[in-house]
């Protein structure tokens, strides 16, 4: 039962099944067994899964949202210290809607409010790298082991980095303007429940608007990794053997910036042709959590020290649960 | 004399919140110029962490959602009196 859900209602195979039908249908029998009958095969029914299941998660993701907008966050976290509050810090990151934009005001209502340096940067880190639909579309891909492992070792990670930062005194280092500034508490919107559906779907329109570039292009680059490079290729250069591959994907991976929902179809095209799960699950982090134009944004409240600090950090943990589940993985087999 | 501002200016989004905010001025009759706020430090002192937002009368009254015309009509008259 749990199987069925996973590979036909999450995983849609029959829906690839029927799409495979159809590419033999419209172009025969030989061109539907060669590789680039495959790769075309990839390309239509990922584009499609991805974009149903991410519509149907964002709606649902946003109406929890609703109940958890930032400020009433930043009231929540000011109640709790410690630890604890990391970790809650990045727990919270997971329900918070995120865009490289948002993230000024964040930091900066967070730090005006008294929250430490940990919290916030425990927030700062996981709310980029692990979400509620990041999950379930894992699950999809990779069965619900490795999404498990992927959210949890990304909350570890969140928790680590920010407590890191805390502790050496590094979260000191931001910009004055923002610790100048009164804490404004607003006072709770209460929302309907036709405001919150409202909000959830514009909120779903949006962000498929502006991810679904990311998807074409992540699908489009899984379906050549799909079929046209060859698995001996990808063994030999992504494999868990390879004792270079996780440094090679985060190096490789921190430049860009796409959404999570860009990484996973190329995460999957990889997997498939047996590339080492840790380096996977490094690229993924490294592609999301670890962009340019999040860091410029960074860069306007905090001091260069603190930034690099933080992406040195963030970069380490990353390369370390990938070498980590790489060797996990061999054990395995 | 009402006063409504619009809050961000950093994205799409925000343009449009206040678009469909001046238009639902224009709807409802009401001799009001709507303002955008984009300056980050003025958005935080109305206590809003997400953009975009709206402001009546000094008073943060949305934050964090892309208002329609019609949530904006709505949100005018619940905070008329």
């Amino acid at each position: 039962m749990g199987n069925f859900i996973i590979t036909q209602i999450l995983g849609m195979q029959w829906l690839n099944q029927i799409i495979g039908d159809l590419i033999k249908l419209i172009f025969g029998d030989q061109f539907s067994l060669s590789a680039w009958g495959g790769s075309l095969q990839f390309f239509i029914f990922d584009f499609i899964k991805i974009g149903i299941l991410l519509c149907f998660l964002i709606f649902l993701v946003s109406y929890i949202q609703s109940y958890f907008p930032p400020e009433r966050t930043k009231k929540i976290l000011s109640r709790y210290h410690g630890i604890g509050a990391n970790t809650l810090g990045a727990l919270m990151g997971t329900i918070t809607p995120f865009c490289s934009c948002s993230s000024i005001p964040l930091f900066i209502g967070f730090t005006r409010a008294g929250l430490s340096a940990g919290v916030t940067f425990s927030f700062l880190i996981s709310s980029p790298l692990v979400d509620l639909g990041a999950f379930v579309l894992l699950t999809s891909i990779f069965g619900i082991k490795v999404a498990l492992a992927y959210v949890i070792v990304g909350l570890v990670l969140a928790v680590i980095g920010g407590t890191i930062i805390e502790k050496t005194g590094l979260g000191k280092h931001v910009e004055a303007f923002v610790l100048d500034g009164e804490n404004v508490d607003l006072d709770f919107i209460k929302l309907t429940q036709k405001e919150r559906l409202s909000y959830a779907k514009e909120q779903m329109l949006f962000t498929y608007k502006k991810v679904v570039l990311y998807i074409l292009i992540g699908v489009g680059i899984g379906a050549i990794i799909h079929n046209a490079i060859p698995q001996s290729f990808i063994e030999t250069v992504l494999g868990s053997d390879n004792g270079f591959s996780v440094l090679f994907a985060v190096f490789a991976g921190a430049p860009m910036y796409a959404d999570i929902f860009g990484a996973i179809p190329v995460a999957e095209a990889l997997y498939l042709k047996h590339a080492g799960l840790g380096t996977i699950l490094a690229f993924m982090m490294a592609v999301t959590t670890i962009s340019i134009p999040s860091f410029i944004m960074l860069k306007k409240v905090v001091k260069t020290k603190l930034l690099v600090s933080f992406g040195a950090i963030v970069i380490i943990g990353i390369i370390m649960i990938g070498y980590l589940f790489n060797f996990i993985e061999t054990l395995f087999i | 004399m009402m006063n409504i501002k619009a809050l961000g200016g950093c994205c799409a989004r925000s343009t449009q919140n206040f678009f469909n905010i001046q238009e639902a001025v224009k709807k409802l009759n009401l001799d009001v110029e709507v303002e955008q706020v984009s300056d980050t430090n003025e958005i935080m002192n109305y206590g809003v962490m997400a953009t975009p937002g709206m402001v009546i009368n000094g008073k943060a009254v949305s934050s964090g959602r892309m208002l329609s015309v019609e949530d904006a009509i709505a949100l005018i008259q619940r905070h008329q009196g």
